[in-house]
This record gives structure tokens, C-alpha cells and sequence, in this order.
């Protein structure tokens, strides 16, 4: 029986994709795991009416598991399977040294659509929680009420917000010499309903979400040795190009936080500067003038400031520069070669590829301090790019000669791999969905 | 004996000209630009055996093996892009070759290895090719004439993750056209 007294929090996910599913190409592997991950058990949904596509409750245990802060309990290690917050038995779960237990019922409604009704307890305090959460959703995008489900216990117990139900961009590649195909992809953070959206001979690169999610950019060399920008829809077919063979090779793009403009580099006559182009005017201005390599610009999220790679000081390190141009300070110090920045959600962190002994690996430098801390032990790890709520960085290692795809967590403790098929690489965190 | 090399050389020419129209119908128009060509297959009908013997032609310096021509590729040092002492001979004999023939054209291809960032070998790769530019330029070459591409860390000679692969892949590589 529900308390009266009881505050419903309605949750209505929108599934975005609901186009022709491929077999998603990635597994996950865990690799490092963190000894204090918080004990919880996600028991198995009550069904009312029609059967659900997919098992709820082993999707909210995945997406916790990958998260690195739970250790889910398997369902056939459980005593009972309460489905209402009325009937749970918390001395059992104390057995079982669970500290959080979630309950609930999947029901389907008329219109071909789910609701998920949970509640959330603390095992230790044993009283039956005042809030109940219920998440709505289509039956084509019924994974994404879990997503929708596994954010909200994330953000209960860790007061963080879940990133569960945001998506990936990555690149693969397959095949060898001019028959060699490269694909960018857009997947769910946990991989599945990989789609892919576009396919060329030559290679893409630098996939780069648009704030709001629904734009991809990236850059693509061209047949005819050209480099330029694409600007491309997540959930439709818009393309826009950004370059021109006579101008140079336009690449690196990087979205400023207002979805207005991008930074990039132009390289003509061998020398590579940082520009920025507003998308609107199509007018681009040049922020670096240097003959040294200026490359891989990245927006602060206060749009404030530009973090770039440049090799004016001999080997590649991180600079920083105002947006609106200027003097450029050298940010990293540490290490034979700093590139490919990454910032943080917060602006408080910059992930990079650190050359300290030799290896390629990925660090991140506390801005304030100038901390920096090598988070991998890879040889060749690049691309780091940050979880929408910055609890997370995913970017690309090597096995063997493929390239696969790896997640660490921003302390370090917990990586896990993406093992696939195809050499995978350039990986891109969507942010937040808007909706 | 001249009269049937006269013959031979206004012939042959003239022989693959119609190969050519005759294979042409054949290719189909559909393959993407990207893939590899189609190979041409000969037309079903005999080419006819009128004439056997054919001239010793001047052989271009460019299909020389023992030609400095021949060397078509040039290595770097690591994360760099100046020019080496090994490369300066080569450079300079396609300089001179390219002098000389000003309606020959070449694609420069600036290589790197795998380590360092994708986009940063990009801006790399570029420059090691301009650097081959510019020297060209500096023994007599017309800009018009050179093409500088980058393929970055994209198209490595030789795969692996060892000094051996990555020295192999850090290069700049002459492409004559039609070649």
C-alpha cells in the first residue's frame, strides 16, 4: 500500500532513436575495479500486463556496475524478490550486506507504451521510503526508461547526476589498404542500439558533440588530400561543410558551450593555427598566430577561454588563451608531450595524452593546482573525452594492433575496456539530454 | 627494318587507343571514386598480330632502378619536421628531374607515426611535406607542379608499435601523376 503522505517524482524518457538497430559492435570488460563500490541489489521488476522487451533490472545493474561507484548483487544470489516496498524483509538484505535495495513494478499501458514504478530504501535504516519514482516511456526505447531508472538511484545514493542516458560517438575502421572503410557511430553509453552515421574511404576524426546533442562534427580527409569539417545531424540527415581545399586542411573541431561556433585548426602552407568559426555568419577569425603547430582547440565551458596543443616550446604541451585571442600561456610542464586536451564538465579538470616515460597515456591536470595525475597504464592511450557528469573519462588504448575503446574513472580507480571487432577509436561523451 | 619501326611506333599507340574504347564499355560506372579500380579487362576480340618487332624507346630516368629517381620516399626524426642529410640527395634529384620537365606534377604525402595525436600528426604530416615543398621550390621547382597532402598517423608503411614500424612511417613520399 502506498502512504499517502508519499511524494511521486514522474519521469517521461523520449527515445530518440528509433531507426533500424544494428548488433552493437562493443562488449564491456571491467579491468580494474574499485574494493569499496557500494553493495546494492536491483530486484527484479513485478510485471503487470504485457512482458517488456529487455530485462529492467539487469540494465540498471550493468549501467551501476559500469559506473564503478556499485557493486550490484546477481539476481540468483538473492533470498527473496520483493516487488513492493511494503513486502521487503530488511534483515535479509542485511545478511547480505546490501546497503541499498531497489523495488518495483514494469507495467504496460494502452498504448504500447511502459511505466516503471521503484522505490529506493536504505537497508540499514529499514523504513519504507517517502518517495516513489515512476518512469514513462515507448516500448521502442524501453532500454532508455532503464537508463532513465539506474539515473535517478545514481543521484539518490551519490548526489551526483547520472550519465546513463546519454550516448557515445566513436569512429571504427575494418579492412586493409584503399578497400579500408571508416564509420562514425552514435550508441548508448552502454553501447547498445550502435547506429551508424556515415561511412567513408578516407579517415574521420574528431567527432565533436554539438551542446545541445543533436549535431555531430567531425573532420574527414578527403580524396583529393583535402581535410574538412562536417556538420552533421544525430537524428536527421543535415550536412553542413566546413572548409575548402584552397584554404588549407580545416580540422580539430570543438563546440563552443553555446552551440554557436566552433574552434578548429586551418593548416596552409604546413603551418596549423586555431580559428574560430561562427556558424551563423560563417565568419572565421584567426586566434593564434605562430609558426608552430597550433592544433586541438577545446572551449572552457565559461566560453571564456581556449585550450590548445602547440609545439612552440619544442614538443607538443597544453596552452590556454583567451577566446577572444591573445597571449597564450603554457598550462603543462609536466611530461615530454602534452596534447589533446579534455575538459571537465566543471571546468576544474583537463584531461590530456601525457608522454611522461615514454608511454602515451591519459592524465588530468586539476587547473588550480596544476596537479597532474596519470590515470592509465596503457601505451598508446589517446582521446580522452569526459562523462556529462564528469565522474567518468572514455578515450582509446590498444590491444594487440587493434585500437578498442576504454572508460577510467577521474580517480583513477576504476577502467574498464569496450573490446570490439573492428579497431575503434575517437571516442566523444554526448552531454546531458536537453530533454 | 626502320620502315617497321616507324610502322610499329604509329601503331601501338594506336592499338591501345582502341583497347581502350573497346575496354571502356566494359568498367562499369558505378564504383565509387574510392574504391580500387576495376581492372580493365582486354575485349574479347584478337588484337591482330601485324607487327612483332618494337623500338627500344629512351627510358624516362624516372623508370630507372639505378635512378636516384627511384627513391621515391624520404624519413624524418621523430615529432620533427626538418629535412635530413640522407634525404637531401633524393630531394635534390627529383628537384632537378621536375626542373626540367615542367609539365610534370607530383603529390607530396607527409606520413607520420602512431604516437602523438591524430590531428596533431595531421598538422604534422603537413608540415613535413611542406618542408619537402619547400626545397623543391628552392632547386627550381615550379609551386604548380607540387601537390602537399597529409595523411597523418592514417596510412602507416609499416604496422607495429616499435622504433622499427614508427621510423618506417615517419616519411614523406613523392607520387608522380600517372605513375
Amino acid at each position: 500500500m502506498i502512504r499517502n503522505k508519499q511524494i511521486v517524482w514522474v519521469y517521461i524518457i523520449f527515445a530518440l532513436t528509433i531507426t533500424k538497430v544494428y548488433a552493437a559492435p562493443l562488449t564491456i570488460e571491467i579491468t580494474q575495479g574499485i574494493e569499496n563500490a557500494t553493495p546494492i541489489a536491483i530486484v527484479p521488476f513485478g510485471i503487470e500486463g504485457v512482458a517488456p522487451p529487455a530485462d529492467l533490472a539487469s540494465i540498471v545493474s550493468n549501467d551501476l556496475e559500469r559506473s564503478g561507484l556499485f557493486r550490484p548483487l546477481p539476481a540468483r544470489d538473492m533470498l527473496s524478490k520483493p516487488k513492493d516496498v511494503n513486502n521487503i524483509k530488511f534483515q535479509n538484505w542485511r545478511l547480505l550486506d546490501i546497503e541499498h535495495l531497489v523495488v518495483g513494478t514494469i507495467r504496460s499501458t494502452i498504448d504500447n507504451r511502459y511505466e516503471a514504478t521503484f522505490w529506493i530504501t536504505d537497508v540499514f535504516k529499514g523504513q519504507i521510503p517517502d518517495k516513489k519514482y515512476i518512469v514513462k516511456g515507448s516500448k521502442e526505447g524501453f532500454r532508455a526508461i532503464a537508463h532513465g531508472v539506474s539515473d535517478i538511484i545514481y543521484k539518490e545514493i551519490t548526489g551526483v547526476r547520472g550519465a546513463f542516458s546519454t550516448h557515445l560517438s566513436y569512429v571504427t575502421a575494418k579492412g586493409v589498404g584503399k578497400s579500408r572503410k571508416y564509420m562514425l557511430w552514435t550508441s548508448d553509453a552502454d553501447n547498445e542500439n550502435a547506429l551508424p552515421i556515415h561511412t567513408s574511404f578516407f579517415p574521420i576524426m574528431s567527432p565533436s558533440w554539438s551542446p545541445d546533442g543533436t549535431k555531430i562534427a567531425y573532420s574527414s580527409l578527403e580524396n583529393n588530400g583535402s581535410q574538412l569539417i562536417i556538420v552533421q545531424g544525430v537524428f536527421d540527415s543535415t550536412r553542413i561543410t566546413i572548409g575548402n581545399s584552397s584554404l588549407g586542411l580545416f580540422g580539430a573541431p570543438s563546440w563552443s558551450p553555446d552551440g554557436k561556433q566552433l574552434a578548429m585548426h586551418v593548416i596552409k602552407d604546413g603551418n596549423s593555427e586555431v580559428y574560430v568559426i561562427n556558424l551563423a555568419t560563417k565568419k572565421r577569425r584567426q586566434l593564434t598566430r605562430h609558426w608552430a603547430i597550433d592544433t586541438e582547440p577545446v572551449w572552457t565551458p565559461d566560453g571564456k577561454s581556449i585550450i590548445f596543443t602547440s609545439d612552440r616550446g619544442g614538443r607538443p604541451q597544453l596552452y590556454r588563451m583567451s577566446a577572444k585571442g591573445g597571449r597564450a600561456e603554457r598550462l603543462t610542464f609536466e611530461g615530454k608531450e602534452n596534447s589533446r586536451a579534455a575538459i571537465s564538465p566543471d571546468g576544474k579538470l583537463v584531461a590530456m595524452a601525457h608522454r611522461g616515460n615514454g608511454k602515451f597515456q591519459i592524465a588530468v591536470m586539476e587547473l588550480e593546482s596544476r596537479n597532474l595525475r596519470v590515470l592509465t597504464d596503457g601505451a598508446l592511450d589517446e582521446s580522452p573525452s569526459f562523462a556529462s557528469n564528469g565522474s567518468m573519462i572514455i578515450y582509446a588504448t590498444t590491444v594487440g594492433e587493434r585500437g578498442v575503446l576504454a572508460t577510467v574513472s577521474v580517480d583513477g580507480q576504476f577502467r574498464q575496456k569496450l573490446s570490439s571487432q573492428d579497431d575503434v577509436r575517437e571516442p566523444a561523451w554526448s552531454p546531458f539530454n536537453k530533454k | 627494318m626502320k620502315i617497321m619501326t616507324k610502322i610499329s611506333l604509329v601503331l601501338i599507340p594506336a592499338m591501345f587507343l582502341i583497347v581502350g574504347c573497346g575496354s571502356k564499355g566494359e568498367v562499369k560506372e558505378e564504383t565509387p571514386a574510392m574504391e580500387p579500380a576495376a581492372e580493365e579487362t582486354m575485349p574479347a576480340e584478337p588484337v591482330k598480330e601485324e607487327v612483332v618487332e618494337v623500338a627500344p624507346e629512351p627510358v624516362d630516368p624516372l623508370d630507372d632502378p639505378n635512378s636516384m629517381l627511384s627513391q621515391r620516399i624520404v624519413y624524418f626524426d621523430f615529432d620533427s619536421s626538418t629535412v635530413r642529410e640522407d634525404a637531401l640527395p633524393i630531394i635534390k634529384a627529383h628537384a632537378d628531374y621536375l626542373a626540367s620537365n615542367s609539365g610534370v606534377n607530383i603529390t607530396l604525402e607527409g606520413h607520420c607515426d602512431e604516437r602523438g595525436t591524430r590531428e596533431y600528426n595531421i598538422a604534422l604530416g603537413e608540415r613535413r611535406a611542406d618542408a619537402v615543398r619547400r626545397l623543391l621550390i628552392a632547386n627550381g621547382v615550379s609551386s604548380n607542379q607540387i601537390r602537399p597532402i597529409s595523411y597523418g598517423e592514417e596510412r602507416p608503411a609499416m604496422l607495429g608499435h616499435n622504433e622499427s614500424a614508427w621510423s618506417a612511417n615517419r616519411r614523406a613520399e613523392f607520387t608522380y601523376a600517372n605513375r
